[in-house]
């Protein structure tokens, strides 16, 4: 009963969510047994999976290095995904848009229905998923052999990056479908942590008014280590890029601290958030629904209390 | 180019969802349904693409009970040309509907398919890409904009680091994402025009498609509720708060 984790990563490095599927790989193996494996397929990823090597806990890296897995095209890489699951009783892989977009391609092409997003591992063949935007907890039981799951990575603390030392295994490639091809990207460059493995998140609504407006978030942001969000009417309103997103259909986050402000809470950004440690919310609607799941609410206007906040915080 | 359409009726995504208290699911009796806003958007598309000139023919399908009906009519009011239901009371999972979707594209041959990204009732987000494998076809999901070239379409999808295109040949998959558009509200003559556009039925037998579940649910549950936290007068007493109690600062 061997577990395969499809590893998240850009060649060079592993993305910090891999920790957390492995994390989950990992709570599988106590129910199911088995030794946990990591596959790092790309172009030029040898340093991906010599990181992928350290992890704790992973027996074996498989490596499948090769063109067509540049751009970790679905139709490319399920194929691959297909053969090595002939060896596998598990395929996990994180529910980002790299995860959600392969595995369930896979899933199909082996006649498995794919459990999207566990938060939870119950037994071998039984885990929770969260369903209706998180407001529901699902206990969902598979009955095929072979179990294709995403996993939500804020739903599992990460394994240490360190303290492995699995071997690393070359696996061949299967070709290029030839049904696609990468054009290219437009990445948001940042300084900042990741959302999704940021310690503290501080997110902005349609309350900022403006993209400029974001600034005075990012100065909060940099005094406090953070990673800046924001919910969906605000990037709709082009105030920040789509990546900024957090909510049933953009991020799920759970730092130690959440600080939305301007945010009035509609359902689907809570159901991107809600797992939060401390959450915080500035908003001068006191009617707004962020105050009920807030720890710590301040009814004000955020263009005197952001301001206030960060002279503050710089008081030390 | 004779575009098909997935869309799906769910619970409307502003309706506060409730568990039912023997844990068997969540309530469903008078509640409001809608289509799925990602089909929406899925829609919509099609439309656009029709009153582009690229699209030919828009056929809207959906697998579901028979009151899914009412959302094949809210796609022919957006402007659809057509229907197909196919008919199932049974609780349908991804895989399933790929397969019976895969086998009205059989019978239809269309050479783009639109589905939302994912339904918001089960949050699987899995049918487009499963309908894609079982067809052999290319695959953009979460796609915020689409664009016809030669015997491919240029579309940019929404990833989590940022944007990415792609190229991909026809026949393909397309998933909606938020942001490829608006849609319209339909107006009240294309509400009746819409009545008197043909819906063809369809079950899974005749199409020979085995829809077993693979999945049982055992429970479903109300998440842990998060208790409302204190209001505080000040930034002053909040920046204390998160110092000193909170200690997350």
């Amino acid at each position: 009963m061997s577990i395969l984790v499809y590893a998240e990563h850009d060649n060079a490095s592993l993305k910090p969510v891999t920790l957390n599927v492995v994390a989950a790989a990992k709570a599988i193996a106590e129910k199911a047994g088995g030794e946990i494996h990591v596959l790092v397929a790309g172009s030029g990823c040898g340093a991906a999976a010599e990181e992928a090597a350290k992890i704790e806990g992973v027996a074996k890296v498989l490596k499948a290095d090769s063109a067509e897995y540049e751009a970790k095209l679905a139709e490319n890489v399920a194929p691959l995904l297909v053969k090595l699951a002939e060896g596998y009783d598990y395929l996990l892989a994180p529910t980002t848009t790299g995860g959600r977009n392969v595995l369930p391609r896979a899933a199909a092409l082996l006649d498995v229905q794919g459990i999207s997003d566990i938060s939870g591992v119950e037994d071998a063949d039984t885990f929770v998923r969260p369903i209706y935007a998180g407001n529901a907890l699902a206990t969902v039981q598979s009955s095929d052999a072979k179990k294709l799951i995403t996993v939500r990575g804020t739903a599992f603390d990460a394994v240490a990056a360190e303290g492995g030392s699995a071997t690393v295994e070359e696996v061949g490639a299967e070709g290029d479908a030839g049904l696609s091809s990468f054009v290219g990207q437009e990445l948001t460059k940042s300084e900042r942590p990741e959302l999704t493995s940021a310690r503290v998140i501080v997110s902005g609504g349609r309350g900022m008014q403006s993209g400029e407006n974001f600034a005075m978030l990012e100065r909060i942001a940099d005094k406090l280590g953070a990673a800046v969000g924001a919910s969906r009417a605000a990037v709709d309103a082009g105030f920040v890029p789509n990546d900024y997103q957090v909510g049933q259909t953009g991020k799920v986050v759970a730092p130690e601290l959440y600080i939305a402000v301007g945010i009035s809470g509609a359902i689907q950004h809570l159901a991107g958030m809600k797992d939060s440690k401390v959450i915080v919310a500035i908003n001068k609607d006191e009617e707004a629904p962020m105050f009920q799941v807030a720890d710590y609410g301040l009814v004000a206007d955020l263009f005197q209390a952001v301001p206030e906040l960060e002279a503050e915080l710089d008081k030390g | 180019m004779k575009v098909l359409v997935a869309v799906k009726r769910v619970i409307d995504a502003y309706v506060k969802v409730r568990v039912k208290s023997d844990g068997s699911g969540v309530e469903t009796q008078n509640v409001k349904m809608s289509m799925n806003p990602f089909c929406e958007i899925a829609v919509e598309e099609a439309v656009r693409l029709k009153e582009a000139g690229v699209a030919t023919e828009i056929v809207a399908v959906s697998c579901g009970p028979q009151q899914s009906q009412e959302t094949i009519r809210t796609a022919l009011a957006m402007g659809a040309d057509r229907g197909i239901l196919v008919q199932s009371d049974e609780a349908l999972e991804p895989l399933g509907i790929a397969k019976l979707l895969k086998a009205v594209v059989d019978k239809e041959q269309p050479e783009l398919v639109l589905l939302g990204k994912q339904a918001v009732d089960n949050d699987f987000g899995q049918t487009g890409q499963m309908l894609s494998a079982l067809l052999g076809w290319s695959q953009a999901t979460y796609a915020s904009k689409i664009e016809k070239a030669d015997g491919e379409l240029t579309v940019t999808r929404e990833i989590d680091g940022g944007l990415e295109t792609v190229k991909v040949k026809l026949p393909a998959i397309v998933t909606a994402d938020l942001r490829l558009n608006e849609p319209r509200y339909a107006s009240l003559p294309n509400i009746m025009k819409a009545k008197k556009k043909p819906i063809d039925a369809l079950t899974p037998d005749e199409l020979g498609v085995d829809v077993a579940p693979r999945l049982s649910v055992l429970k479903v549950a109300e998440p842990p509720a998060r208790q409302a936290g204190v209001k505080v007068g000040s930034v002053a007493e909040l920046v204390d708060k998160l110092k000193n109690e909170a200690k997350v600062i």
